[in-house]
């Protein structure tokens, strides 16, 4: 039996980094995400960890990086405005194989937008905010509990897969406090970069013949190689124009999309025998399941299907899932993004209906049990 | 007598990118002198750099190198720094990737007065992309944005540095090779973020567009323009213009080094927990 | 005399006082060295460097300290 506790989203998210491993935070204010910095403030001088206030979102992620290639696990966290600075040098991290973990509360947006509201405008960006073809892995917890699980498994898979994950939370989510049970150090897995065996001298830092994951090893540890944002050879320096470079970008790719079944993960909620499924995730995801429940009491077979992990895609599920209802809703808090991916999936088997909402408001279950009635 | 810079190449790795004539090499080779003079080990130094000519520069030494996004080098090195304060981090960036894209992050580095080095390669122009003007390009000269004359006023490097609170500041040039040495040899020794702004000269895109038939001249250039700060100061003031003074402009011992006060206060956390747990 | 250059070919010229190296692979011909030697001991041949008069040499090591490309070393006897 853990620690009881009753904790903000953002302090959750602390905690979780924590309990991961983390040991340097890098950030800048911005809300609603400035909770995570100012715990991490006050938690990490107390375990000898690094806490670093840049002087903007651009800096604090590269800030993380270093930080990270200097061995240690790194944490950031932002919203909209500063997500969108964070662009390039989270693609610097993707090409490079740097684990690390960017959080983005969302805020209404775009530009200043509503700072104190919920958003989920942003999850296209996660997927395709940077220049580029790259790996993205994204979770989307719902829950104080789940903020905190969801933050140490983006350690886990940024370590493990050597790329940066983000944790994408809405605002709500992020400043509301429920109770979370903190596990006992140990009942939770916690993964570590896998480490070089060679003697340095043999190190290719991108050596991919073993596997898509090459070794990390640590700057300092006698490993002297060299990091570059140019596309690189498997020795790490740049090659400009060759074959390396097209098999290099889909070995970063397959990196996530060739382990969705490790990656992927999702809450089914009395789908088995629903007719109409609900596809949401973060507050949404809340307001669907209370209408599910609502619908279920007057005899309408609804379910939802919840992502934790929004990128990779879960593809597979949605299509079958796709297969066997009469049509899915996609409540989510901007002008419709994810519905998009929903209906690529499902190829027209069952109606798609999208409730948008973007006033800064979280959609309601009565809207969402007035679509479920709506469609049935 | 002959150096031997090998011991600190990376094998295969020359003929370097820079053009014929680019001053570069010569602060490069500096750079391998001051190391061996420090007996750094090579396993301790982080060499960080952002983008364009001078950025290449890590990919060709045998230290733990990174070379990362136009102008941020610094934001980069400062977190190599925070998690690894017992090792030594270099940072080479040139004089658009610091003080332009990378200004915001020059002048916050400075005030933080972390144990840095910075070597800001300045050749006046935005070589990499083809011959742009930059903060420091002088006014009137020629460049590919400024084909009527540069009308864009410049920073002062050093005096930017000292203003936003570096803690040691000296100017060097390509020409003064040897004196370099003992300038990055310091500025490596001091304890805080130490800028050395270093003169080259770009002869392909700023150089020859800018009445510097070859690199020799700007090089001579540099002879007769920069003078020890000491003697730069006896000079009556109609004497300076067209001068420039060298060498260790600034330095301030003693001040707060950023990971010092950091870790500092890790200890404090430490000991006042241990002392609350020998009181239960 | 570096290691790797040493893989290289190398010009040598000496004389009992000194000996000049020159790799032509990494001459780029931008003539800083032969320009800036004081006693005319440097010349160019088809873009490369190449030593004229090795006996005005001085050893005052300017040329090496200045090439950019570890194309010229010095070795005083």
């Amino acid at each position: 039996m853990g620690k009881i506790k009753l904790l903000q989203g953002n302090e959750a998210c602390a905690e979780g980094a924590l309990y991961a491993g983390c040991t340097f935070f890098g950030g800048y204010p911005i809300t609603p995400s400035t909770e995570v910095a100012e715990f991490m403030a006050r938690r990490l001088p107390q375990i000898g960890g690094a806490f670093l206030q840049m002087e903007d979102e651009i800096a604090a992620m590269a800030a993380v990086i270093g930080g990270s290639l200097a061995g240690s696990k790194a944490l950031t966290a932002t919203s909209g405005p500063g997500f969108s600075l964070k662009q390039e040098n989270m693609g610097f991290a993707m090409l490079t194989e740097i684990p690390c973990v960017i959080v983005n509360v969302m805020r209404g947006g775009p530009s200043t937008g509503v700072p104190t509201g919920p958003g989920q405008s942003d999850i296209m960006q996660c997927k395709w905010g940077t220049h580029g073809d790259h790996p993205v892995i994204c979770l989307t917890p719902a829950y104080v509990q789940e903020i905190f699980t969801e933050t140490v498994r983006a350690f886990n898979l940024s370590e493990k897969y050597r790329t940066p994950v983000i944790i994408a939370f809405d605002e709500i989510v992020g400043h509301m406090r429920e109770r979370i049970e903190i596990p006992d150090p140990g009942v939770l897995p916690v993964v570590n970069r896998t480490k070089p065996t060679c003697p340095p001298s043999e190190y290719l830092p991108y050596d991919d013949s073993k596997g898509d994951v090459p070794p990390m090893a640590n700057f300092f540890e006698g490993y002297r190689y060299h990091v570059t944002g140019l596309n690189h050879g498997t020795d790490g320096f740049p090659v400009n124009a060759s074959p390396r470079i097209h098999t290099d970008e889909l070995r970063l790719i397959r990196k996530v999309e060739g382990n969705k079944k490790d990656i992927v993960k999702f809450e089914e909620y009395q789908l088995a025998d629903a007719e109409v499924a609900i596809f949401a995730y973060g507050v949404s995801g809340r307001s669907a399941k209370t209408a599910v429940e609502a619908a279920r009491k007057e005899g309408i077979k609804a379910g939802l299907f919840r992502p934790l992990t929004i990128w990779p895609f879960p593809e597979e599920q949605v299509a079958a899932l796709s297969k066997r209802v009469k049509a899915i809703i996609v409540p989510e808090l901007s002008l419709g993004q994810i519905i998009f991916e929903v209906d690529r999936c499902s190829k027209g088997r069952c109606g798609i209906e999208g409730i948008y909402r973007v006033d800064g408001d979280p959609i309601t279950p009565a809207q969402i049990l007035a679509k479920v009635k709506e469609v049935k | 007598m002959a150096f031997n810079y090998d011991q600190y190449i990376r094998g295969g790795k020359l003929p370097h990118i820079w053009c014929p004539g680019c001053t570069y090499g010569i602060v490069f080779k500096s750079l391998l002198r001051v190391v061996d003079t420090l007996k750094l080990n090579r396993d301790d130094i982080a060499l960080v750099s952002g983008i364009g000519c001078a950025s290449r520069l890590p990919g060709y030494v045998d230290f733990n190198t990174l070379h990362t996004t136009h102008g941020r080098a610094l934001g980069f090195a400062t977190g190599i720094k925070m998690a690894k304060p017992d090792k030594h981090v270099l940072v080479v960036s040139g004089d658009g990737d610091a003080t332009a894209i990378g200004g915001n992050h020059f002048i916050h580095a400075c005030r933080r007065n972390i144990d840095i080095t910075v070597l800001v390669f300045n050749n006046y122009i935005y070589g990499m992309t083809g011959g742009q003007y930059s903060p420091t390009t002088p006014l009137g000269h020629m460049a590919t944005t400024m084909p009527y004359g540069n009308i864009d006023p410049s920073f002062n490097i050093p005096e930017l540095a000292k203003g936003a609170g570096a803690s040691f500041v000296a100017r060097g040039t390509a020409y003064h090779a040897a004196g370099l040495d003992r300038l990055i040899v310091e500025a490596i020794q001091h304890k805080g973020l130490s800028v050395v702004e270093i003169i080259n000269a770009c002869p392909t895109t700023h150089g020859r567009r800018n009445k510097f038939k070859s690199p020799t001249d700007q090089l001579l250039w540099m002879k007769d323009t920069f003078l020890p700060a000491v003697a730069f100061e006896k000079l009556p003031p109609e004497k300076t213009a067209g001068k420039l003074p060298m060498g260790v402009l600034y330095k301030k011992e003693g001040l707060p080094e950023y990971c010092e006060t950091y870790y500092g206060l890790v200890e404090r956390l430490k000991k006042q927990k241990e002392g609350r747990a020998q009181e239960r | 005399m570096a290691k790797e250059q040493a893989a290289e070919k190398i010009e040598a010229t000496e004389n009992p006082k000194v000996k000049i190296s020159i790799i032509p692979r990494f001459c780029k011909g931008c003539e800083i060295c032969v320009k800036l030697c004081p006693t005319q001991v440097l010349g160019m041949e088809m873009f490369k460097v190449k030593v004229v008069d090795i006996d005005k040499c001085t050893i005052c090591m300017a040329c090496e300290l200045r090439c950019p490309d570890f194309a010229i070393f010095v070795e005083k006897k």
